[in-house]
């Protein structure tokens, strides 16, 4: 990649991160009535981080036994409420302790 | 400044938490093949997990400049609606060159402190609280771009798990909760698998296969299950 393309690719990424947060904050100063619309961003996240987790997970370790036993540490240590750090942290213990053993 | 003060004790664990997932970024994106700098410009300029993540994909992959702005458009388009949900919590002295800069800084954790925070949203409250998870944020990925290289492989390879790990504490929680948030997660998931592990796979990108499955998966939740607005404030006490 070069650098040039590189800055495109940047430029891009950083102002659409930027005017989504900002222009709302700024334009939008009454809250949203349209019920279908309210719905949709209400389950955006959610949506979102659901197909970027399946089934990028499994693959994200370079090997499935590891990627299969830190993807079960995660989903226990979530459904227990655990903070982020925590179940992140324990995924990659989990993981790496499988590829130890391995 | 008492209220700056406040807002940066607030960001304390924020920033902590950042650390961990930063470096994870900076070492993902050079192992990926991004120098260290390209790395850390992109953490100092986004401050956005997802995005970012799905961003390197797209650049390491070739992709267009089009797609790029669509798959950031529709990952980060939560924090469009975190920024109207605390434009209503601004005070007056919340002005248009402060809200231009926290805008900058809406991640789903700062939205989450500052929403449960019952007071209203001073700008130095805001700013104290962005500051210092921006700058872990930032060198964080400094960090892993810099120790990525000399890190052993079997433990590079592990920390690829760990975004993984925060998507699923923030959603899982939430699911567990709220079987409309179940629903959603399976149409989300089910379409993200058709489009991995069926031919559709050549001809759609990463990219657009994220956008594809969040869009109808949030659709279909917007159509079968429409929320009121009780549940908007449920959702914010979700995200805490």
């Amino acid at each position: 990649m070069t650098n040039s393309r590189f800055f495109i690719y940047l430029l891009v990424m950083a102002a659409v991160t930027y005017l989504i947060r900002a222009l709302p904050l700024v334009l939008i100063r009454h809250k949203i009535e349209n019920r279908f619309i309210a719905s949709f961003l209400y389950y955006v996240p959610y949506a979102v981080l659901g197909c970027m987790t399946f089934p990028a997970i499994f693959y994200s370790t370079n090997d499935l036994y590891s990627a299969a036993v830190g993807t079960f540490t995660s989903f226990l240590f979530a459904y227990q409420k655990k903070s982020l750090l925590f179940v992140a942290v324990s995924a990659v213990l989990a993981a790496l302790i499988v590829k130890v053993i391995l | 400044m008492n209220a700056f003060i406040r807002g940066f004790k607030d960001g304390i664990p924020i920033a902590l938490g950042y650390i961990a997932v930063s470096f994870t970024f900076g070492l993902t994106a050079v192992t990926g093949g991004l120098t260290v700098w390209q790395a850390t410009m992109i953490s100092l300029m986004c401050v956005t997990s997802a995005g970012q993540f799905a961003g390197i994909d797209i650049m390491l992959a070739a992709g267009g400049y089009m797609e790029m702005a669509m798959a950031q458009l529709v990952i980060n388009l939560r924090y469009a609606l975190m920024s109207i949900s605390l434009s209503q919590k601004a005070d007056s002295s919340m002005n248009f060159f402060a809200r231009l800069f926290v805008g900058f800084g809406v991640t789903d954790e700062i939205f989450a402190v500052a929403v449960g925070n019952n007071k209203s949203i001073s700008r130095k409250y805001m700013f104290g609280l962005i500051v210092l998870p921006w700058l872990s944020w930032t060198f964080g990925t400094l960090g892993g771009a810099l120790l990525g290289s000399i890190l052993p492989e079997i433990l590079a390879s592990a920390f690829g798990i760990a975004i993984y790990g925060m998507f699923l504490a923030i959603i899982i929680p939430a699911a567990r909760d709220d079987n409309k948030i179940i629903g959603v997660l399976m149409v989300a998931v089910s379409i993200s698998l058709l489009l991995y592990y069926t031919p559709l796979k050549h001809h759609i990108s990463q990219g657009f296969a994220i956008i594809t499955a969040a869009v109808a998966a949030s659709l279909f939740g917007a159509l079968v299950y429409p929320i009121d607005n009780e549940t908007t404030e449920e959702m914010k006490e979700v995200s805490q």
